[in-house]
């Protein structure tokens, strides 16, 4: 009886919120062996166990986000063993358990964690096919399994479970183990439903908001008044009158109330009496884009380079520049961030739904100065998560209250402390130039990024900070650098990011971070440089791609889209159709996207609603279609909202828009139809698919609108008062 | 349907004055004991009645994620007192039957309309309530009846094309 798999099932049995006290840190049973599981990423056993019944366990370091990857990657390892799906279970993000395979994060779930798997897997399958080989006395190459039991060319069955002991499993991920062919998959490529949709819909599922344990109190954190603020002083007595308050935790500038039902620790933060000191530290938010070109700049990274831009501009007579502006944005989880914690015995336990359990774990241990062996995060799944939002800030507010108070603390994030401390896209500014030579040729191209030093690092924890505490925090904005190189083959050009010191509000990456705003920057100057030269957009990009793939990608969606064949827009309508094309080859090495939104605009309004985005989309061999699909139409739909309409708001002291009500998202009457052409490339490697779509919306509907009325929007978001502005400019 | 649930088991108020009350969920009279009977419903169901269809999304009405049924209509749960509850409640977990999943339960499985799944009860929630009032809405009239529900995974189209597949069950 493997106890692992049965996590799932006690966290999912129906309305078993209580689950037992930390779980075995010793081998599963399904092992078999003495002293604690391997986490290695190098070890079968890291990532898989077989029971004597034939049940798999899979250990995997990435996590489903809300985004279905547990079902594809327990289809990848169900058809590299062979195992029918229902007797593979998944554990995620466990520090005891899983290896670390790094933040799951940028599109690499199925790229990097679900290959890692596929390779254990296929070590696994050619382990199990010696020892039957052995075993039965048949010659290795005329065994094989199917649904999970060995078959031999005389027509023996043996389960698989027969085979595995101990150390079958016990062995290094063999690179040559070789790989099933994906002409003989029958689990991989198909459209399997989600796993966890029916508990879902029923409400069984369990998310992390959901989580309790035995003698759980909950927590409240109280923030300060301003980003800065420190603490000057707090009246207990003003929460005397609610019952249950179990104690005012003050750590520094930390603070947070501790009761024993939900209620009333809600009740006791909102009316402790708080005196912060004044803080203005936030510049104006009405002059942004100058505070970001006057940010000290720390270091100059120049991602590309070919030829000599500056000498091939200084002789064109035709030059062309512009100014790309996209705004902060904040994640708006629909569930704010809410996290369990168990600090007893000089030990931590933390339930989280961090995209980084591995990572969350060092941030923890050093906030509480405890050895890393001393911490164990344990990863729940949350509301989605789009990047690195509040939940690992929300843990070490867990942590510091289950410190302070001694017994397990559930925190959950009000709507406010989500919208006002979850780490924020930051803003990022674009200048680009071009000269055009005598024949109407792209002769150079520069693009100079205005973007936060730093990458996909350990974000600061919130609570951390406040109580003074280190918790490895850097400037961390993700990996914004990638996309400001282009995959255009212009005769010279200069690619540079300006790394800034600072930017206003915590950074960090949010789903696409650094590809979204350089592809909206380079496709929509490509097309500005496309309508000063008369070429389409369609024609201007397919001459000066070089990639086969990429031209092949375009050319199916001008078929899908009609794009040769669209509709002139009516000069004289009020309300007039655009349609607008991007194109971006993720991180330029992997998944090609290519888009076309189609838009209407009123001219007197300035409202612009997307109607429609065609979508052709290439990441190789696909897991499951339909999983594709759901998250290529989620890139689109959010990064429309994102688009149109959003922008964090802040005064000098504190974010502003701290509801739905003053950072609106998309709703149901103004979601765009989507049309999704999905290439499969079952022989090649799997990209990404949970982010690349979102990169070429923002230039698409940009290049839809200048067709449409021949304004320029070159600042998202694209809000009527702005396209207002640009349509008087045009 | 759980019952009631010793409130010492889940660590709330033990030594408090509690109100006692009671309330019909899913087809059940269940007594209740909170120390304020202004507790919005939505902690009452999630903590006293391990309820947990209904989530917590803004405590301000404004996600729609906490949506319950009173008398059949859709209710913010968060920001609705308890005390100010006399109808019957109904929760996700009540909608439909253990055996028999309502049409949009099943519809939204069909129709694959979830990612994380965490605003997928309110969707539900309201819906049921739109599909009982008008059983054969328009597709523009599913999207104005959700418009205050709030998705951030962008799964809008799917959950239409749920809405619309429910109504031919």
């Amino acid at each position: 009886m493997n106890r692992m798999i049965n996590r799932r099932a006690l966290l999912g049995a129906s309305g078993a919120l209580v689950v037992s006290f930390g779980l075995p840190l010793s081998r599963t049973d399904a092992t078999r062996g003495a002293g604690p599981k391997t986490v290695s990423p190098g070890r079968v056993d890291g990532f898989l166990a077989i029971a004597p019944d034939g049940r798999v366990t899979v250990y995997s370091g990435k996590v489903d986000l809300g985004t279905g990857v547990r079902t594809a990657l327990t289809q990848i390892v169900a058809e590299e063993l062979d195992v029918p799906m229902s007797h593979v279970s998944l554990i995620e993000g466990d520090t005891a358990l899983t290896p670390d395979q790094g933040v799951t994060s940028g599109s690499l779930s199925i790229q990097d964690g679900g290959m890692q798997l596929r390779q254990a897997a296929a070590t696994a399958r050619r382990a199990v096919l010696r020892r039957a080989a052995a075993r039965l006395r048949h010659d290795i190459s005329t065994l094989s399994i199917y649904e999970g039991v060995v078959i031999a060319e005389d027509g023996k069955r043996v389960p698989i479970g027969q085979f595995v002991d101990g150390t079958t499993l016990a062995r290094d991920v063999a690179k040559d183990a070789p790989q099933k062919s994906a002409r003989h998959y029958k689990i991989v490529g198909r459209p399997v439903p989600r796993l966890d949709i029916p508990d879902k819909v029923n409400g069984r599922f369990t998310f992390m908001q959901d989580f309790k344990l035995p003698n759980m109190l909950h927590g409240r954190v109280v923030r300060p008044s301003g980003m800065g603020a420190t603490l000057i002083s707090y009246d207990e007595s003003s929460v005397e009158g609610i019952p249950g308050i179990v104690k005012v935790v003050r750590i520094n500038n930390f603070l947070g109330v501790v009761a024993k039902s939900e209620w009333s620790a809600i009740k006791g933060a909102q009316q402790l009496a708080v005196t912060w000191s004044k803080w203005e530290g936030l510049p104006e938010q009405s002059r942004i884009w100058e505070h970001v070109r006057n940010t000290p700049v720390v270091r100059e990274d120049v991602t590309s380079r070919f030829g000599d831009s500056r000498a091939a501009l200084d002789i064109t007579l035709h030059k062309l520049s512009a100014t790309y502006e996209f705004a902060i944005h904040t994640h708006g989880s629909i569930g704010p961030s809410c996290a369990v914690a168990s600090f007893a015995d000089g030990k931590l336990t933390c339930w989280s739904a961090s995209q980084a359990t591995h990572d969350l774990r060092k941030q923890l241990a050093a906030t509480l100065a405890l050895s890393d062996g001393d911490v164990r995060c344990i990863y729940i799944e949350g509301a989605g998560c789009y990047g690195r939002n509040g939940h690992e800030d929300a843990a070490a507010d867990a942590a510091l209250l289950s410190r302070a108070v001694g017994k397990p603390v559930r925190v959950q994030w009000m709507r406010a402390d989500e919208h006002g401390w979850d780490p924020k896209g930051p803003p990022t500014l674009l200048d680009m130039r071009a000269g055009i030579d005598k024949v109407g040729n792209v002769a150079a191209w520069e693009s100079e990024l205005y973007v936060p030093d730093g990458t996909a690092s350990f974000v600061a924890l919130v609570g951390s900070d406040l109580a003074g505490l280190d918790s490895l925090g850097k400037l961390s904005p993700g990996g914004v650098l990638n996309d400001l190189a282009i995959p255009y083959a212009f005769a010279n050009v200069t690619t540079t990011a300006h790394r800034l010191a600072s930017t206003p509000l915590r950074p960090a990456w949010i789903r696409s971070p650094g590809r979204l705003q350089n592809t909206f920057a380079n496709e929509s100057f490509l097309d500005e440089i496309a309508a000063a030269t008369g070429a389409d957009p369609l024609d201007i990009r397919l001459k000066y791609l070089a990639d086969a793939r990429g031209k092949e990608l375009l050319e199916r969606l001008a078929d899908s889209s009609k794009w040769r064949d669209r509709p002139k827009p009516d000069p004289k309508a009020d309300i007039v159709t655009g349609h607008g094309l991007a194109y971006v080859k993720y991180e330029l090495v992997r998944t090609y996207v290519g888009a076309v939104a189609e838009i209407e605009v009123n001219r007197k309004t300035g409202h612009l609603a997307v109607k429609r985005f065609y979508i052709a989309h290439d990441c190789g061999q696909i897991i499951n279609p339909d999983g594709l699909r759901n998250q290529i139409e989620g890139c689109i739909v959010q990064t429309v909202s994102r688009t149109l309409k959003e922008e964090v708001s802040f005064d000098r002291s504190m974010v502003t828009s701290l509801d739905w009500a003053s950072y609106p998202i998309l709703t149901f009457p103004e979601v765009p139809d989507v049309v999704i052409d999905l290439i499969d490339r079952p022989q090649e490697a799997p990209w990404g698919g949970g982010e690349p779509a979102c990169a070429v919306v923002p230039s698409a509907i940009a290049g839809a609108v200048f067709e449409a009325t021949g304004a320029r929007l070159r600042s998202v978001p694209f809000t009527p008062d702005k396209v207002l502005a640009e349509l008087k400019r045009a | 349907m759980a019952g009631r649930i010793p409130l010492s088991e889940l660590g709330t108020q033990e030594n408090a004055t509690m109100a006692t009350t009671s309330l019909s969920v899913n087809g059940k009279t269940v007594p209740v004991a909170v120390d304020d009977p202004d507790t919005p419903l939505l902690y009452v169901l999630r903590n006293e009645l391990r309820l947990h269809g209904p989530r917590f999304g803004c405590g301000l009405g404004q996600c729609g994620a906490c949506t319950v049924h009173v008398d059949g209509a859709a209710v913010r749960s968060c920001v609705t007192p308890m005390s100010a509850v006399k109808g019957k409640i109904v929760t996700l977990e009540g909608l439909g039957k253990n055996a028999e999943p309502h049409p949009l339960q099943a519809a939204f499985v069909e129709e694959q309309a979830v990612q994380c799944g965490y605003c997928i009860n309110g969707m539900i929630m309201q819906s049921a309530d739109l599909l009982a009032r008008n059983p054969k809405p328009s597709e523009d009239e599913i999207k104005t009846e959700l418009a205050n529900n709030l998705c951030r995974c962008g799964t809008h189209l799917r959950i239409v094309r749920a809405v619309i597949r429910a109504t031919r069950i």
